[in-house]
């Protein structure tokens, strides 16, 4: 029995939220006291898997050959499997990035494990495997008990504190026959210089009580400055206003970070499940009686056109 | 073409939602149900292959007796043929095994799901479903075209979009640029209270996982005012105190 954990790369990079995953696994592995492997898949140079030694990272098998190049769901899933198998491992833990999510559970389905999507915690071994996610889109917690001696856990972004270790990386070339011939990809579009919202620690957004989508600059600029990325209320992205990627809610994306500052949003239900679990809520809403209110660590209720600037001037007289 | 959605009931996104005293259920009293909101943009998605391409639409629930009320909810929309299996599955990989055993005589060119349920938000069943079946599943998906024998889809990644196109057939999960949700017209409504339910027994056996204890999320302790003629204060704080940029 041991652990194998799943080190997602983007582009043969790794980010903030692998090694959260890699500090996930590496103290679930000691808490069961059993050995940690890990997995990458795709095309990474060695000395960045190499890097990963300082999260205490020790054996790593590396899947890199043509098969792989480009994340196929069906493909990778296969590729994660044979390296589970071979390493013996009864739990798989990955990232509950887009492309974890899209592998976690077919791993699941192929291995018959348990599985649980978007864990916030390491198990509970006192009565069973009891791991804590949220459920209702913020609205609880649910504590799932994995009974299949399989396991499958995909770790939310931004919920594990990272943490340093002495680690000794030995990487084995792994070649798995995979097939991916039924998947073309034709086209990767990504958005250069923003910040992605999924993987944002700050996050600025803005509702309605903007009036109109000119008037984004100074949430733009004030995300700027700070580095954080922007958002928005679900009716500001129906009409158009803002991109569909930047909706947060209960129907759009859900996000944890460390910073939400909330400008001209209500705070309706919908808006706070997908945003309440954020750590530090900032609310700047000109009606005193705004919802978002109860759920806020700090409010200002003001006119947005007069405190963001404000902010902004802050920001920029900070040294 | 033959294409099944897979449909989902849950609370009503205005819901509060509470456990019991004892913290080991959910407390369903007085709650409303709907269709999960995800799987109205798979639904709507449904419907525009039908209407474009002629597709027999499906579309399958795994649940007791009170879910055909959701069911006749996507007659009336415009789903042609409805399947209810009849039991209170437990996880993601129980529906699944169900959806599959339940429709295993029949071959359809896409199987549409939505990205997750609200309620439990799993974010599973059209991967598995995917494994299950063996072949392609596309997450988080916004576009789909279908042209002969392939699909051509947009899904999301991190930082961006992916477009890629598949054989038939695939199972995508539903964002909701997929299709905009429809509502009942009046023959609809009347065709739906007509329209068959094929109800089917389970063919699988316990589920992989359970849930024995909820919380409710932690309160906040109560939000510190900052005037707005010293808004810059916020600022002094997020940096000085909490350190956060
Ligand atoms: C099934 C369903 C799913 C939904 N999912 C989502 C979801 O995922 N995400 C989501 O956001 N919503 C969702 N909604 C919609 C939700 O119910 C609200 O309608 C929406 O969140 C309101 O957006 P808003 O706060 O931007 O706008 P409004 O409710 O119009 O609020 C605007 C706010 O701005 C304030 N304001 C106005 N002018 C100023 C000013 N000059 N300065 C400062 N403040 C000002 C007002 O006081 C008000 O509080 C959903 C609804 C349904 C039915």
């Amino acid at each position: 029995m041991s652990v194998l954990v799943y080190i997602e790369n983007w582009e043969g990079a790794f980010k903030k939220s692998t090694k959260e995953l890699i500090t996930y696994a590496r103290h679930l592995a000691s808490k069961l006291g059993v050995e940690l492997n890990a997995v990458s898949i795709g095309n990474v140079e060695n000395s960045a898997i190499e890097a990963l030694g300082v999260y205490g990272l020790g054996k790593v098998y590396s899947v890199n050959n043509g098969n792989v190049a480009q994340f196929k769901a069906g493909a990778y899933t296969q590729a994660l499997s044979a390296v589970a198998d071979a390493s013996g491992a009864s739990i798989v833990v990955l990232g509950n990035t887009y492309n974890g999510k899209a592998m976690g559970p077919r791993l699941a389905a192929k291995m018959d494990a348990s599985i649980v999507t978007g864990a916030i915690s390491l198990p509970d071994t006192d009565n069973g495997f009891v791991v804590k996610k949220t459920v209702f889109s913020n609205k609880g917690y649910g504590y799932v008990n994995l009974t299949n001696e399989k396991k499958v856990i995909t770790l939310n972004i931004n919920s594990y504190q990272i943490e340093e270790a002495a680690g000794n990386v030995s990487i084995e070339d792994f070649s798995a026959s995979v097939d991916g011939s039924k998947v073309n990809i034709t086209e990767v579009a990504k958005q250069t210089g923003k910040i992605p919202l999924t993987e944002a620690e700050l996050v600025v957004s803005a509702g309605r009580g903007l009036k109109g989508p000119e008037n984004w600059g100074m949430i733009e600029e004030l995300a700027d400055l700070i580095g954080a990325a922007t958002a928005c209320s679900k009716p500001v992205s129906d009409v158009g206003w803002r991109p569909h990627s930047e909706h947060v809610g209960q129907t759009g994306i859900t996000v944890s970070p460390n910073l939400y500052i909330a400008v001209g949003i209500s705070g309706a239900i919908q808006h706070l499940a997908g945003v309440s679990s954020s750590k530090t809520i900032c609310v700047i809403n000109k009606d005193p009686e705004a919802p978002f209110f109860q759920a806020a660590d700090y409010g200002i209720v003001g006119d947005a056109f007069e405190v963001v600037p404000k902010l902004v001037a802050a920001v920029k007289n900070l040294s | 073409m033959k294409v099944l959605v897979c449909i989902s009931k849950t609370p009503d996104t205005t819901t509060k939602i509470a456990f019991t005293a004892d913290h080991s259920a959910v407390n369903y009293d007085g709650v409303k149900f709907i269709i999960n909101p995800y799987d109205e943009h798979a639904l709507a998605k449904g419907m525009e292959l039908k209407e474009n391409h002629g597709a027999e639409l499906t579309v399958i629930h795994v649940g007791p007796a009170d879910g055909d009320q959701i069911i006749r909810k996507c007659f009336a929309i415009g789903a042609d043929k409805g399947i209810r299996v009849n039991t209170d599955a437990i996880d993601g990989l129980q529906v699944d095994k169900e959806i599959v055993a339940a429709t295993s005589g029949e071959q359809f060119d896409a199987i549409i799901t939505g990205r997750e349920s609200i309620d439990y938000n799993g974010g599973m069943v059209g991967e598995m479903i995917g494994e299950l079946l063996g072949i392609p599943s596309v997450s988080y998906c916004q576009q789909l075209d279908i042209d002969g024998n392939t699909a051509s889809m947009k899904r999301f990644i991190d930082g961006g979009e992916e477009s890629l196109t598949a054989q038939l057939p695939v199972v995508v999960s539903a964002v909701k640029e997929l299709g905009e949700p429809r509502i009942p017209n009046m023959r609809g409504i009347m065709q739906a209270r007509t329209k068959p339910i094929t109800v089917v027994e389970p063919a699988t056996g316990a589920a992989n996982t359970t849930i024995g204890k909820y919380d409710a999320p932690a309160q906040k302790s109560g939000c510190k005012y900052i005037d707005a003629c010293n808004a810059e204060q916020l600022i002094e704080i997020l940096h000085n105190e909490k350190k956060l940029f």
